[in-house]
Formats: structure tokens, sequence, C-alpha cells
């Protein structure tokens, strides 16, 4: 199953101890489920606290007195408007304002960036910042750091028992709590929740801590998937790609206003034409009639039988009890509850559109 | 008497009287993870060796479950259309997929028995 270049994790080891079963992704070999199964380790995850290892993600450290410019041009983005510790969701587009990559910023300093990006784009959003870095007076540092999550209700209290106080950290803030760590009040899973990238030994150590608390399990990348799609989160490469703008995405409010009308971000001039004409497609929840699920690539009509759109994530939502997915339709087809149907086979299973998420958020904001 | 055969495909098959009832192994549930929908097959249905029967969905993905032999559908699990994880948790009892009329009983010879199968799962 994997070949010569797949990628290991550092903490590889202790996921095959636990009885992963191991699958590859974006070109790593990752745990896919533990022995609990992606049903409980889902439901575990919203109700107590879930730890993910998500070192296949990548950290840099951007720095340099142009900073703050490199980042406003790579991403629309007001890099210099950010209070230290405040971390916001932004995004790598092309010139015509497709979405290389979405991504999390985070400001640490004066002139020091963090930026967290997906594993299947870290080679090109290394390179891409790095063409960019030689305009700036600016650093982009790769680091190399074991990444890993704990999403859900009690993962505060399962770190302040491990010895990590996360008290004052808000939703989408950012801070280095110890030489070499950064952790953030961030995730993928619609729960409040932290993402610390560290030194391999201090994750080997705090991993054993957290462990001990029965509260805390290893989930695996399929309950990921899961607890994203019902909370309504892109996963790029499916629902974002560089052929989708922002507009179409339904992500322009991660795009400040005054940025939109004049910033110089790349692709700055393709978004603003997609928006006074207005996007032709829109990405909507979907929510499929019955127990069938629908899945990726499927075809979407309408009731006259017209090609509507078509469906980029799809799967079993264990917390809503039934099929959840997304997809792009036409923009005159993306009200809630307007009446469409995937072909799943050759049988069209009526599905729904619906605003997102399926599972409301439970971000701890203040 | 029933005689139990398997398949390389992870299918087991437990003849008696000319019908087989047909499921996925335990190796095999195991390995698609928690079930949420099984597409059952039509009765009447004649189906072809390696034909697919029936469509078993995980959270994750759909996966197809070939006929094993050739021969007529005559009865699907309808539990299975409210219930589904009795694949998880009885592949090989309550989690059975469809009953069929063997029309070539001599294709039952080129299947394995457990030990035969045990082995090939390793």
């Amino acid at each position: 199953m994997t070949g010569e270049d797949t990628k290991h994790l550092p903490l590889e080891g202790l996921h095959h101890a636990a009885g992963a079963r191991f699958g590859a992704f974006a070109g790593w070999s990752m745990p896919l489920t533990y022995p609990a199964g992606v049903m409980k380790e889902h439901l575990h995850t919203r109700e107590h606290a879930g730890l993910f290892d998500i070192s296949h993600m990548k950290l840099f450290e951007v720095s340099g007195p142009d900073a703050a410019a490199l980042l406003n041009r790579a991403c629309p983005l007001d890099a210099g408007a950010l209070e230290i510790s405040q971390s916001k969701y932004t995004l790598f587009l092309n010139e015509a304002a497709g979405i290389i990559d979405d991504l999390i910023v985070t400001r640490l300093g004066d002139n020091r960036f963090m930026v967290v990006a997906n594993a299947g784009n870290a080679v090109e959003d290394e390179k891409h910042l790095h063409a960019l870095a030689a305009d700036f007076d600016a650093r982009v540092e790769p680091l190399d750091r074991v990444f890993l999550a704990i999403q859900g209700p009690d993962a505060w209290a399962a770190l302040a028992r491990a010895g990590i106080e996360t008290g004052s950290l808000l939703f989408m803030h950012g801070i280095e709590p110890r030489q070499n760590w950064f952790m953030s009040r961030s995730g993928y899973t619609g729960e409040d929740g932290f993402e610390i990238g560290l030194p391999e030994a201090d994750a080997r150590d705090l991993v054993a801590k957290l462990l001990q608390d029965e509260r805390v399990q290893w989930i695996g990348l399929a309950a990921r998937d899961s607890l994203r799609l019902e909370a309504g989160l892109c996963l790029h490469g499916h629902d974002l790609t560089p052929e989708i703008d922002p507009a179409s995405a339904g992500l322009m409010w991660a795009i400040p206003k005054e940025v939109r009308a004049s910033g110089h971000f790349i692709g700055a001039d393709a978004l603003r034409s997609i928006l006074e004409r207005g996007p032709s497609q829109k990405r909507v929840g979907l929510k499929p009639d019955g127990r069938q699920p629908v899945r990726a690539d499927a075809a979407l009509i309408d009731t006259d039988g017209n090609p509507a759109g078509h469906v980029t994530s799809g799967g079993f939502g264990p917390s809503t009890g039934h099929p959840v997915a997304m997809g792009y339709v036409n923009t005159a087809l993306a009200k809630p509850g307007t009446r469409l149907f995937a072909d799943v086979r050759g049988t069209k299973i009526p599905v729904d559109v619906t605003s997102l998420p399926f599972t409301p958020h439970r971000y701890r904001k203040g | 008497m029933a005689n139990t055969y398997f398949t390389e495909d992870h299918e087991w098959l437990r003849v008696e009287g000319g019908v087989a009832t047909v499921g996925i192994t335990d190796y095999a549930q195991e390995q698609l993870g928690d079930l949420v929908f099984v597409e059952l097959p039509e009765i009447g249905r004649k189906l072809a060796k390696g034909d697919t029967a029936v469509v078993v969905e995980s959270v994750k993905a759909a996966s197809d479950v070939y006929a094993p032999v050739d021969g007529e559908i005559i009865e699907a699990n309808t539990s299975l259309s409210s219930d589904p994880s009795l694949v998880n948790s009885a592949a090989s009892g309550d989690g059975w997929l469809w009953k069929m009329k063997l029309s070539n009983t001599g294709q039952l010879d080129s299947l394995m028995d457990e030990a035969a199968y045990k082995a090939h799962i390793g």
C-alpha cells in the first residue's frame, strides 16, 4: 500500500502500539482508525477529548522587517492589523483567485508570524512563499515539529491536568508557551480545542501525560474527516481547489472589506471582477434523504433533471445520525431548502440544500 | 447439514439444500469499519459469479460485495436497512447479506474451507 516515498509520522510507533490501522493520505502513512472505530472516535471527540497526530501538516515561521508585507502579498490579508497572538484563517490564491491552499496565520511578534498549511500542499506552499520572499526582507523557515490537536469539550481540562494552562487563550489565538512550542486554540472539528506544534521529545512526554487521562483518546483521520464535514469545514483538494475562488467557496468572511477593495494580494484583480459579476456556483451543505451516503464526485441534478453541480465531500455524520455532504451548485439553486438529486450508482437520491454547519460550533470565543 | 465456504474476497457462504446464505467475514467487517448503510439486492435478480450483489457503506467509503457463485437472489437481510451495524457486530450471523439459489453447485468446489481461509488472511 505505501511506497518508498511515503512519509512517516515521528510518533508512528505510538500509533502502532495503540492498534491503529494506517492508510495513505497526502503522501503520508496516517492512522485512519484505532480499535474503537470511527463512530466511537468521532463521538468521543464531541463528548470528551480527541487527540490527533497532525504532524503531516506544516508549520512555517515567517519573520523579518517585511514579514507582514510578504503575507499581505501571498494572502488576502492585513497581517499588520493582527494583534500579537491573534490568528486568522486565510488563503493562498493564484492570479485567477483560485485557492492554492487554505491556512492559518498567527502573529507571534512585531515581525514574526506562524503559518500552518495543509499536508498535501506543504511543498507547493513552501516554494510559493520562498519565491515571493525574494522580493521582501523576510525569511520563511519550515519548522521541524510534531503537531498535535486535542479537540473536544474536555480538551482544556486534560491539558491543565497535563500541566498546560490554557485559561486566557481564546479561539483563534496562538502563543508560544515554551521554547519551540506553538499552541493555538483552534481546530478542525467544530469543537473547542487546541493545536500544538512542539519538538518530538516534548511531544512524547505530553502524549504520555494526556493518554493517562481517561477523557483523552487517540482519534484517526477517518473521524477527523467526519468531524470536519459535520462542522462544515473545507478540505483542500476536495471542497477547495485552484479552480475555485473564495466567493464561490463562501469564504469571503475570511477577507476583510478593506483588503478586498485595496489589497495588493495575488489574485486581487480577478477576485474583484468575480465579485462584480457574482459567482456562478456556490458551496452549500447537502442533506441526503434516508441513510445512504452521497459521496465526493456524485453529480447533482435539479428537479427538472438538469445538471445542478456536484458533491465535493460526503459521508455519514455520526453525531447528526444521518448522511452529510457538501458540494457546489449553480448560484440559483444555492438557497437552503432547494431539493436536488444526487446520482449514486444510477440511483437518484433526494438531497436538500442546507446551511452549514450540520453540528453547531462550540468554540471558546470569550 | 450445512457446509460453510469462504472466498478470497472475504465472503462466507453457508450452503444448505441448494441455497447459500452469504455474508462478509469478521476480517472484512474489521477492515471496512463501522457500516452505516447496506444497499440490498432485489429479490429475483440473477447473478453471475463476480457481479456486484450488495454495496456496503462505511462512514468513509462504499465497497462492493460480489456474488461468489452463480444464482438467483431469493432473500435479502432487510434488518440491515434499519441496523447496518449488525454486519460489524455479527458478521457471520445476524449480519448476513442475502440468500441465493445456486445454479451451479460445482462452483463451490473452488472455494475455501475455514482452515484454508484462515491461512489466506494469515
